[in-house]
Parts: structure tokens; C-alpha cells; sequence
């Protein structure tokens, strides 16, 4: 007989699962798995949206459900919002990951406070090739609602930016 | 003083106090159901309007800017609304309200119907809709529906890089060229009676309120006037001085204009029943 399921395996099977826009990262190491939920019967996976409007998430819930039904599971997807998605969930070797794919990670201090804010943002962001903070932002929308876009005055290398939300 | 319901092009208006068509059921059985209608219909509105500029925009970034905030919008119109459908417990999720219900049946305020009209007055609606959605999404925040709450938490942070943004080009555009300040100030001139309606209290909002889930929305108006007109004053806008407030969105009595986005908005799954790819 097989041994039972544990939440730690069926986490480690949704390690393959990857973020269909930035694929260095898997949906556990996000933080977009918030839980996971073993019953009798079934296994129900809880996720969070990182913006509203992901348009990746229903991607990443079809790949959830695909990648344990390789295991011969049958999971629900559940989207929770209990919590809000922040990228202060990142670890450091998330984000190590996403520099090294060439986009420059969130910084955890970087987190506007809600509301009604200063029209400017100052916090400087690193360019993920050479490492100058002499980089300018030429959009605050990128490719994805989660990244923004900006080049370096040193190296002159356009590129994303994992927005700190 | 308030004047309903409105037709913004000048051609004639209904008489206040008419019936309004269609069934109007559910305002009072049901206003949890027809509290998320409200809110989700803002945003699933405004969501396919700013659509509207994809491709459009007058530059690239702008262009992806407000695709973006289409999404964060549509997003959070799907979950107000499958909270709504929940809530009714008749067995339409939100694509059924997105897509199934007619002019009659939305909730939202005027102001998020209006076409697109010229940059400038779709910047002046998005900042007037954006300043009142911080407020808003951060009490709702705190809601004791803790689904409405979790929606609200996540809603506020991107209310607030969306504030940011368009609050930015109201100062860029209004402190600008004369004819960018004559196009912004002419959008602030017509927009001004419709952001009243974003703070009318009726007795959906104060069940929802005995209840610790609603917002009290009258009480926003002061902060939120306090944020706008110091954001005029640095654009060098003029805020009119007309009282009047443009009403009836949320009873269902809409503009003209929302009909025309519907049926452009609907056709798709209107014609295909149950059509999925």
C-alpha cells in the first residue's frame, strides 16, 4: 500500500508548475499556492491572484490541476483572497533566480503604503545585468501588470522590473 | 440637489419619477447581492471602457498602462460579481452577470459608462473614479465579509499605483500646453456632477453598514474633495461650482451609452451560448 499523501509532496509536485511569464519561477516559490488541502477524496489547491486581473493565473490553475493529475490525483483549485499578494513573499533566492533571467527582483522596502501617495516614487532599481543603480524607468506597465520597464544609463540594456507591490 | 436620470448629449430627458423599466426585484431582498452588483459593475464597466484604448492610446506605454488597469479591473469585477452570484444563490456566476444581464439590470454609476472621449477625459474620469476607489477599497478593507474584505485588501494596492498614475498625468495634462489645459478643464467641467454619485447612501448601503460589511459612502466625499482639489490646484484646474448631482445608476436608469457598450460587450457570448475556447 502506498504511504499517504502528504502536503510537502504534493507541494514538491507543484514545483514544475512555473509562472507562464517568468518561468524561472514556480507558483510555490511566488507564493501564488497559499495552500494545500488534503481530503478522502480529493486534493484542493488554494491560490491567490497576484493582480486582480492576472490573466496567467487561469493558466497556472489548469497547469496546477494537470501537473498532480500526472500523479494520479484529481485536485480542486480554490482562489482565496484572505491574504493580499505581496512580493514581500519572495525569497532571497527567488529573487537571486529572476536577476539572473534578467529581471531586477522586487525589493521588499520598495512596498508603497496603500492610499492616496506622493505622485513620485524614489527608490532606485538595479540593473540585473551590470548591477548600476544609475537605470531609468520608462514605464511603470511592462509586458505584465507586474513588471515595469527600464533601461540602464551604463550598460544601456533595456529591461523588466518585478514590481514591488 | 440632485437631477435624474441624465442624458449627457442633450437630447431629451426622462422625467424624474418614472417608472424605471425592467424588474427592479432584489434591491431590497437581496442587498448583498445588490451591493456587489455595485461594486463589481463599476469596475467591469470601467475595465471595458479603458479597453477601449488599447491600441489607441496616444503612446505606447499609455497604451499598455491602461490595458493593464482594464485588467485589474475586469479582475476584480469577476470576483465582486461571483460573490454577487453567490450571494443571489441562483446559480449565475459572474460571467452570467457580466454577460447576461441587460442595461437595466447594472449598477453602476454613470460615470464609468460615458465614452472614452479624448485622452483628457478619459485621464479626468480615471483619476476622479481612482482617487474615490482608494478610499473606498481601504474601509471596505476592513469589512466583516471576510471574501469582500480579502477582494478589498488586494483591490487597494492596485487602487493605489492607479491613483498614482493618473493623478500624474491630470498634473502633466492640466499644468501642460493651453490646449491640453482647455481638454482637461473641459473634462473637469463635465465630469464633475457624475463623481457625485460615487457618494449616494440609500438603504442597500445602510443594511450593508448595520451589518460591519458596507462603506459609508457620504462620509468619503470630504476626503476625497480634499485629495481632488489639491491635485486640481497643482494641475491649474478650475473645480466647478455646480452642485448638481447626476444620479440613478445605481436603481438601473443608466446614459444612453451604456446599452451601445453592452450589446458590443455581450454579442460574443450572447450569440454562442455557453461558447468557450
Amino acid at each position: 500500500m502506498a504511504a499517504p499523501l502528504t502536503r510537502e509532496q504534493v507541494l514538491a509536485w507543484l514545483d514544475v508548475v512555473k509562472d507562464p511569464e517568468i518561468p524561472v519561477l514556480s507558483v510555490v516559490e511566488l507564493g501564488v499556492v497559499r495552500d494545500v488541502i488534503i481530503g478522502d477524496e480529493s486534493v484542493i489547491v488554494e491560490i491567490t491572484p497576484t493582480y486582480s486581473g492576472c490573466p496567467a493565473m487561469h493558466v497556472m490553475e489548469d497547469e496546477i490541476r494537470a501537473a498532480l493529475g500526472a500523479h494520479g490525483i484529481i485536485a480542486q483549485v480554490r482562489l482565496v483572497f484572505r491574504e493580499p499578494w505581496t512580493t514581500a513573499w519572495m525569497s532571497d533566492a527567488s529573487r537571486e533566480k529572476l536577476r539572473a533571467y534578467g529581471i531586477a527582483p522586487p525589493e521588499p522596502e520598495a512596498i508603497a503604503a496603500p492610499g492616496l501617495v506622493a505622485l513620485r516614487r524614489q527608490h532606485t532599481v538595479a540593473c540585473p545585468h551590470c548591477g548600476s543603480p544609475r537605470t531609468v524607468l520608462k514605464s511603470e506597465f511592462g509586458s505584465t501588470a507586474c513588471k515595469s520597464i527600464h533601461v540602464c544609463s551604463d550598460c544601456r540594456q533595456p529591461f523588466d522590473h518585478f514590481k514591488a507591490i | 440637489m440632485t437631477v435624474e436620470p441624465t442624458r449627457v448629449t442633450g437630447a431629451p430627458t426622462d422625467v424624474a419619477g418614472t417608472v424605471p423599466r425592467g424588474p427592479t426585484s432584489g434591491t431590497a431582498q437581496h442587498p448583498l447581492f445588490e451591493y456587489c452588483c455595485r461594486i463589481g459593475d463599476d469596475r467591469l464597466v470601467l475595465g471595458h471602457r479603458l479597453s477601449q484604448w488599447c491600441g489607441h492610446a496616444p503612446i505606447l506605454e499609455e497604451d499598455i498602462a491602461l490595458a493593464n488597469f482594464a485588467l485589474d479591473f475586469i479582475g476584480q469585477a469577476s470576483a465582486f460579481l461571483g460573490l454577487a452570484g453567490e450571494a443571489e444563490g441562483a446559480g449565475r456566476d459572474a460571467d452570467a452577470l457580466a454577460f447576461l444581464r441587460d442595461e437595466f439590470h447594472f449598477r453602476n454609476a454613470q460615470l464609468v459608462e460615458l465614452p472614452i472621449g479624448d485622452f483628457a477625459f478619459t485621464i479626468v474620469r480615471q483619476y476622479l473614479f481612482d482617487a474615490f476607489d482608494v478610499l473606498f477599497m481601504a474601509r471596505l478593507a476592513s469589512s466583516r465579509h471576510p471574501v469582500m474584505a480579502g477582494i478589498a485588501a488586494k483591490a487597494l494596492k492596485e487602487a493605489t499605483y492607479h491613483v498614482r498614475h493618473s493623478a500624474a498625468w491630470v498634473v502633466r495634462l492640466g499644468d501642460g500646453t493651453d490646449e491640453s489645459r482647455q481638454r482637461m478643464q473641459d473634462a473637469v467641467d463635465r465630469l464633475w456632477a457624475f463623481a457625485g454619485e460615487l457618494f449616494e447612501g440609500d438603504a442597500v448601503d445602510a443594511t450593508m453598514m448595520e451589518q460591519g460589511i458596507g462603506v459609508d459612502l457620504p462620509a468619503l466625499r470630504a476626503p476625497w474633495e480634499l485629495a481632488v482639489r489639491e491635485t486640481m490646484a497643482q494641475a491649474t484646474l478650475v473645480v466647478p461650482a455646480d452642485p448638481r448631482v447626476v444620479t440613478g445608476g445605481r436603481r438601473g436608469r443608466h446614459s444612453e451609452f451604456l446599452g451601445h457598450m453592452l450589446a458590443e460587450m455581450q454579442i460574443l457570448p450572447r450569440s454562442h451560448p455557453g461558447a468557450s475556447w
